[in-house]
């Protein structure tokens, strides 16, 4: 890998970034995105089980016997996890009621196990430390953004402050109900992967077949 | 690894990390070496930080103690203004106080747990399996001493979550003073609107019997026949959370739940 530590932290953010371009994490992507608070919590949180699951993972290596390397890392990450959760509980309690159910999903978040298992145990432990830390900028990133278009619409306020006054609150906007649904972070990820790749075109997969034409007679 | 000439001398840590990490010795030891260093860390965090979690458990139940009494302002000390509630420990089958438990410590919940303190129900529309028959209620007295308001624990089963809440009623024990939701993970922007104030706000001064001590109150989307002192309007867009508010709130208020409690009340014998 002859990336430097610059490319390492920005590259997730768009030109791999783990949810547009690798497609991991759409889970937990759609299930807290929609309100802004809990995607920023959910975000820092994965970006720290991800850096430091990575980290430890990576000076544990070489060490690690190959049978058991999948059940090693899922303990790492466990573990981080868990501690995530605790320290929620006991210093951010009222997001805690909202995101237990999601940080016990990290463990499952396919894009800790992607680092894991495609950089730690291949790199050294800082560069593994800041890989995990891009990956999760990089989720973050479009958690805000998905977090972002769903609260506006949605409910009609940003980080919890009102911006749109709803009709149920006595206002005049008539709020999105569909946004605050899971399944609208699968249009507005949808939507986020085409501009990226309208943008970045070099991002397209190249089809894996072709549509034959047939000649007319 | 590369290979390295054998050293005599090497220690034992040394040879350990040395060997191939696929030889079996290896993979048992790192597997329990990993474990047992996992678990400590976890325990470690969880022990240490247990107090804090429960401190702030604690704190946010008195908060929706005081909300649903109408008593909280934002900035108060809260275990100051908690002061001015009494809990009680109540036998729900007699409807009477006990002191039986301390009620400042008293565990509803862990008690549904306990065979001893709880049963289970056959009928059990607020979907809670297990009952206690102790549960901490909480009392607000006037200035004379009269007993002003009561505030009584309440949870069921919604769409995704069990709620849990309290509800709050006049000394009269029949007028609604307030409903409050303390947890639950319902949808948020749908059945999460039972937190809503201004749904809650349909609550103050709704019945809870008739005039012939019949249950009538219900969360429905129209009125009942005994009217609209009876009927709270459900949320829109979610039904299964508001048909799980309007059984647990008439489980509770029922036979099976505060009825014995609430006729006390009302005869003055509280």
């Amino acid at each position: 890998m002859a990336q430097t530590k610059r490319e390492m932290l920005v590259d997730p953010l768009v030109d791999n970034n783990p949810i547009t371009l690798q497609v991991l994490g759409i889970c937990s992507a759609l299930a807290v995105t929609s309100s802004l608070q809990v995607a920023f919590v959910m975000s820092l949180a994965v970006t720290f089980v991800t850096a430091f699951s990575s980290m430890f993972i990576s000076i544990i290596r070489n060490q690690i016997p190959g049978s058991i390397r999948i059940i090693v890392q899922m303990v790492v990450i466990a573990s981080l996890v868990i501690l995530v959760d605790q320290i929620l509980k006991a210093y951010a309690f009222e997001i805690s009621k909202t995101l237990s159910v999601f940080v016990g999903l990290i463990i499952t978040n396919c894009i800790v196990m992607g680092r894991a298992e495609a950089f730690a145990m291949k790199n050294g432990p800082v560069a593994s430390f800041i890989d995990g830390v891009g990956n999760g900028l990089g989720y973050g990133l479009i958690l805000m953004l998905v977090g972002f278009v769903r609260e506006l619409f949605g409910a009609g306020s940003l980080f919890g402050i009102t911006i749109l006054e709803t009709v149920n609150n006595g206002g005049w906007y008539n709020p999105n109900g569909m946004l605050l649904l899971p399944p609208s972070a699968f249009f507005i990820i949808g939507l986020i992967i085409w501009a990226f790749r309208a943008w970045k075109p070099e991002q397209v997969e190249e089809r894996e077949y072709k549509i034959q034409t047939v000649e007319a007679h | 690894m590369p290979d390295r000439p054998k050293d005599v001398k090497a220690g034992p840590i040394k040879r350990f990390l040395d060997a191939p990490a696929d030889s079996v010795g290896k993979t048992i030891v790192v597997a329990v070496g990993l474990c047992l260093v996992a678990s400590m860390v976890v325990s470690a965090a969880a022990v240490s930080l247990r107090p804090i979690q429960q401190v702030n458990a604690a704190k946010d139940k008195q908060v929706n103690i005081l909300q649903v009494a109408g008593l909280y302002q934002p900035g108060d000390d809260v275990a100051e203004a908690f002061q001015a509630f009494e809990p009680h420990v109540l036998e729900l089958t007699s409807g009477t106080f006990t002191d039986r438990f301390d009620a400042s410590s008293f565990d509803d919940r862990a008690a549904a747990d306990d065979p001893a303190l709880s049963r289970a129900l056959d009928d059990d529309p607020a979907g809670i399996g297990r009952q206690s028959n102790f549960v901490t209620v909480y009392l607000l007295r006037d200035d004379v001493g009269d007993v002003d308001k009561v505030i009584l624990p309440i949870h069921g089963y919604g769409l995704w979550s069990t709620l849990y809440g309290f509800i709050a009623l006049e000394e009269n024990g029949n007028d609604i003073f307030g409903l409050q939701f303390y947890q639950h993970a319902e949808t948020p922007g749908l059945g999460a609107e039972v937190d809503n104030p201004r749904w809650k706000a349909l609550w103050p001064g709704k019945k809870v019997q008739d005039a012939n001590g019949e249950l009538q109150i219900t969360v429905a989307k129209f009125a009942p026949p005994a009217g609209v002192d009876y009927h709270v309007d459900a949320l829109s867009g979610a039904t299964l959370t508001s048909v799980g508010v309007d059984n647990l709130v008439r489980f509770w208020l029922g036979e099976e739940g505060y009825a014995p409690f609430l006729a006390n009340l009302k005869a003055g014998a509280i």
